[in-house]
């Protein structure tokens, strides 16, 4: 697979994987990885888990040594560069704040680690906490923050060395839903206002769209695609993106007939759909083809749907109410699939019962038809 | 009066032994319990006991002051049989009333050699009544490696070439040899607290002096016959049974009788203040005493006992190892009178700073 | 509710009657012998002659400062030897070869300190195996003698105790999130930096319990300082063993055995302070 990289202006690019490689006992968790961040931005590794996400963070953060492969840091290489020297700092998945230290003890660690001076650091840890939200909190112990400061101490701690490259492995993970989507938008503040390069590790696709400029979609332990958000949203490059990313329906079928766009899929139960194809699919070969619940239109009646397009039917089985995330579970009539279809914002449709015969239609260009996968996925 | 100290104990002891003890109590005449030396009570004999009179013996081994200790703790209970050095009896009794004294009706006193009878009436008789009857008897003395060195008396243990290669006890026999050898009869002074006490004090800083000779102070006796069968130590004062056992496995070890004197020591038996089965004591004693059952005994021990015409029946080779360590026989032999109270407080004292000193 | 006080009453009575006949009775009993004298046979008057006689004879007191001394000085070295193993078992090691290490530690258990006591004898004697050993390796041209010397205690001390020193720490250890270590290596630390700023912080009521058992146990052992100890060698217990048994002075032994109690729980109310432990923390640990 080629090193896929980013374009970046001129400069040389914060962190650099070339060729990485890292294998437990049999098990391969990272492969043969390639790719840069450039300075300055927000870059999201998504992968479900066990991809080794965080065996790749740990080995940038140097905690474990790669098999093979290279790893750079502001352009220069780590090989031989212990984790106490690296300009790189970690927020730990669980924050592993220090509870025998105060919040400013905490946030003063590492400064006194590189021999500043016990008034100065005391200083620059208030001043990183005021910039941080928390002023005045210096004298607390940690145990009584809340979640959200916790781990607004546990990114000061690391901040305030001023490290080129700010790993972070599942930060929000361990916080509640409401917590959490707090929290991304605080990162995302703080990212921008530090202007620090963040390395980023979720098995959140959500997180990974809301916070980053670029993400890497991993699995098995190499990347399925890297892209801003848009691209993996809107232009899956394999069936794994498009599956992982976002809400999708997923329909396994067989490819009946291929034009140069378009690929005629048979869902099963005589079911026809029409996708674009992505990919070689030969004429019989088994394929998946994806539509997003916001490209389907609803309609009662087959004249609702706009002309010209292929109407389906089929019987209302839920109705997910979620403002404007609203969606209606339906089963299709001649296969029986289960499908998402979004509800207008409109609020049209959102009277619907569960029984209800209804049609939809969707513009085969914004579905899409990639060859199955291995059985293993 | 028994102490606060010795209730409080036996309440402990009492609830423990109701709690533990209950349901297995056997009947006080068919156990009899003996606190008393390692090799006294020989399994052979005790076997044969039982079979006659149908009690079973139980044995505690100890040594003089944890047999006093113990009755002590407990005001006199817990043993049917004590077996004390006749010299330990007076003193114990006096302090503490551990003992009660024997009903001489009921033994066979004539089975006793008299003149070992005469020596224990001496010591223990407190009142007219008699304490304690004689068992076993022996020496101590010199022990010495003849290839290595060759020593006479106990002075001798402090030669400059014998420097970490001798070995004592750090105890009153110790003392006693010593006061011997410097010429002063310590026996003769045991009265007059002043002169003893400065008579320990000056034995004490001879002690001292020697030190550097001490190999180490032995608590027991396989300490000290290691130490002599792996060469570490060359001359050590000793039993006479020790001494006589290394000989037989190396004929270089010799046991002397040394010039000051061996000390004789004699173990008894005595009757704990609240023992329960006295019968059976009664039995015990007049069956060992046995001429027969005497040499068994002795034999066990290596010690020659009080029951008249059993040494005939010894160990022809421990009686001429006897001949050989005693050529003059039983003439050059000082035996311990009775300890009167407080003495041991004195020697005490003095032992703790040959201890203590560098 | 006072029916749930006297239900908690009633639960504990055994306990406490326990505790009170075997632990308490005795020491009352005690502290009344150590205040009283011997004037003639059994006759005895209240008095403070057995404090005075420990106080006015230095023969006591040395013994008792040398006790506590070297007791003290066996703690650091136990705490010193135990922390590596607790560390390679808390952290390094996994299943089964913890548990092995576990073992190890087990070990000198498996026989009576008595056995175990003659068990250094046998190998540190002048005629025993490491003198030999020494010769023939040529280290030594005379087989010479290990035994008799305050190391020789220590040795013994601290191999009796590794394992009360060891439970403690390894349990502490455990408990401490490896993340932590990590986060402080990340953060620019050192293996020493991080010993002393987070490992020994965090294991501090580990290592407190360990120290105060150790302490404990070593203050009140008998058998290793007097047969591994030289002539010379004096132990506090020993001591008290020869005023109640050897001597017959009761009193004299309570008052010694009152003072070892007073200078152990000063001991565990020093360490306490010094460590800023709460007793209560520790002897969850311990
Ligand atoms: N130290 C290790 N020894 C053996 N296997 C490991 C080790 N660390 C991780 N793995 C394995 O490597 C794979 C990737 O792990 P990890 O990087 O933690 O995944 P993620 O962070 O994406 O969930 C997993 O299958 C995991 O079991
Ligand atoms: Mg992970």
């Amino acid at each position: 697979m080629n090193a896929p990289t980013i374009a970046v202006s001129g400069a040389t690019p914060d962190l650099e994987v070339r060729s990485v490689s890292k294998r437990f006992a049999t098990h391969v968790a990272v492969d043969t990885l390639s790719f840069s961040v450039a300075r300055g931005s927000f870059f999201s590794i998504l992968g479900p888990s066990g991809c080794g996400k965080t065996t790749l963070l740990r080995m940038i953060a140097g905690f474990i040594q790669p098999d093979s492969g290279d790893i750079a840091i502001g352009g220069r290489s780590m090989a031989q560069v212990a984790p106490n020297r690296r300009p790189v700092n970690m927020v730990f998945q669980h924050l592993a704040l220090f509870p025998m230290m105060s919040v400013a003890q905490n946030v003063a660690f590492g400064l006194a680690r590189r021999g500043v001076g016990r008034a100065e650091r005391l200083r620059r840890a208030e001043a990183m906490l005021e910039r941080v939200g928390l002023a005045g909190a210096g004298g607390k112990r940690t145990d009584e923050l809340s979640g959200g400061q916790r781990q607004r101490v546990a990114i000061a701690r690391s901040l305030v060395l001023e490290p080129t490259l700010l790993l972070l492995d599942e930060p929000l993970g361990a916080l509640d839903l409401k917590l959490r989507e707090h929290m991304k938008l605080e990162l995302k503040q703080l990212q921008s206002a530090f202007g620090t390069t963040f390395v980023y590790i979720t098995h959140d696709q959500s997180e990974a769209l809301v916070l980053s400029d670029h993400v890497g979609v991993m699995n098995h332990g190499r990347f399925e695609q890297l892209g801003t958000p848009q691209e993996l949203y809107y232009s899956p490059a394999t069936s794994f993106v498009a599956d992982f990313v976002g809400a999708n329906n997923r329909l396994a079928g067989k490819a009946l007939s291929i034009t140069a766009s378009l690929v005629e899929v048979d869902t099963g139960g005589g079911w026809v759909v029409r996708a674009r194809r992505h990919g070689e699919i030969a004429a019989g070969a088994a394929v998946e083809a994806f539509i997003r619940p916001e490209a389907a239109m609803l309609g009662r009646t087959p004249a609702e749907l706009p002309a010209g397009q292929t109407a389906h039917s089929g019987e209302v089985t839920g109705m997910l109410f979620d403002g404007a995330n609203s969606v209606v579970l339906l089963r299709e009539s001649r296969s029986g699939l289960q499908l998402r279809i979004a509800l207008p914002q409109t609020g049209a449709y959102s009277d619907l019962t569960v029984g209800a015969r209804v049609c939809f239609t969707f513009d085969p260009e914004r579905a899409i038809c990639f060859p199955a996968r291995a059985a293993s996925a | 009066m028994i102490s606060i100290s010795g209730r409080c104990v036996l309440t402990v002891l009492l609830v423990l032994g109701l709690v533990a003890g209950a349901p297995a109590r056997a009947d006080n005449a068919k156990v009899l319990r003996i606190i008393t030396w390692a090799d006294y009570v020989p399994a052979e004999v005790v076997a044969q006991f039982r079979k006659e009179t149908g009690i079973q013996v139980e044995v505690t081994l100890s040594n003089n002051e944890e047999m006093i200790s113990k009755l002590r703790a407990t005001g006199g209970a817990g043993f049917d049989l004590a077996q004390p050095s006749q010299d330990r009896i007076f003193g114990a009794q006096q302090e503490f009333g551990i003992y009660k004294p024997f009903d001489t009706s009921k033994v066979r006193l004539d089975e006793f050699v008299p003149e070992l009878l005469a020596t224990v009436r001496t010591n223990a008789t407190i009142g007219g009544r008699l304490y304690g009857l004689p068992y076993v008897w022996g020496t101590e003395g010199l022990v010495y490696n003849s290839k290595r060195t060759r020593i006479s008396d106990y002075g001798d243990l402090c030669k400059p070439e014998l420097r970490g290669r001798t070995a004592v006890r750090l105890k009153r026999p110790t003392l006693m040899a010593f006061a011997l050898a410097s010429g002063k009869n310590p026996f003769a002074l045991y009265g007059d607290t002043k002169a003893y006490t400065a008579l320990m004090q000056q034995i004490g800083k001879t002690l001292t002096a020697c030190k550097a000779n001490f190999r180490f102070f032995y608590d027991n006796k396989d300490q000290l016959l290691n130490g002599m069968r792996t060469g570490e130590i060359y001359a050590a004062m000793m039993w006479d049974s020790g001494g006589w056992a290394l000989n037989r496995e190396n004929p270089d070890i010799k046991f002397i009788n040394p010039r000051s004197g061996a000390i004789a020591w004699m173990d008894t038996f005595a009757l704990p203040a609240r023992g329960r089965n006295d019968a059976g004591a009664y039995a015990w004693i007049n069956f060992v005493m046995r001429p027969e059952i005497a040499a068994k005994v002795a034999k066990s021990i290596g010690n020659f006992t009080a029951a008249k015409g059993a040494d005939q029946l010894m160990d022809p080779r421990v009686r001429a190892q006897f001949a050989e360590s005693f050529p003059d026989g039983l003439k050059n032999i000082k035996w311990y009178p009775a300890i009167p109270p407080g003495l041991e407080a004195i020697e005490g004292e003095v032992l703790d700073r040959v201890k203590a000193a560098d | 509710m006072w029916y749930r006080r006297l239900l908690l009453a009633l639960l504990l009575a055994p306990a406490l009657l326990w505790l009170f006949a075997l632990i308490i009775l005795p020491h009352l009993d005690l502290a009344l012998l150590s205040f009283r004298e011997r004037v003639a046979p059994r006759e005895y008057v209240a008095s403070l002659a057995q404090y005075r006689t420990f106080f006015g004879e230095p023969l006591y007191w040395h013994v008792f400062v040398r006790t506590a001394l070297m007791s003290a000085i066996a703690t650091v070295l136990t705490l010193l030897v135990a922390f590596p193993i607790a560390w390679i078992i808390a952290k390094l090691a996994r299943g089964r070869m913890s548990a092995l290490l576990f073992v190890v530690c087990l070990i000198p258990f498996w026989v009576s300190e008595t056995v175990r006591t003659l068990g250094w004898m046998i190998l540190l004697r002048e005629s025993g195996v490491l003198p030999a050993l020494l010769v023939h390796l040529g280290i030594t041209r005379e087989p010479v003698e290990l035994l008799y010397h305050d190391a020789t205690i220590l040795v013994g001390l601290v191999y009796t105790s590794l394992l009360f020193m060891v439970v403690p720490l390894v349990s502490s250890l455990e408990s401490l999130d490896n993340a932590l270590i990590e986060a402080a290596y990340d953060l620019g630390g050192k293996g020493w930096s991080i010993l002393r700023e987070i490992v020994i912080p965090h294991a501090a009521p580990g290592i407190t319990a360990g120290c105060i058992v150790v302490f404990m146990l070593t203050l009140g052992n008998y058998l290793t300082p007097t047969l591994l100890g030289g002539k010379s060698s004096q132990w506090f217990t020993e001591q008290i063993y020869t005023q109640f048994i050897t001597r017959f002075n009761w009193e004299q032994g309570a008052a010694f055995g009152f003072l070892l109690l007073a200078l152990s729980t000063a001991m565990v109310w020093l360490g306490l302070k010094i460590s800023g432990q709460r007793f209560s923390d520790v002897m969850r640990r311990a």
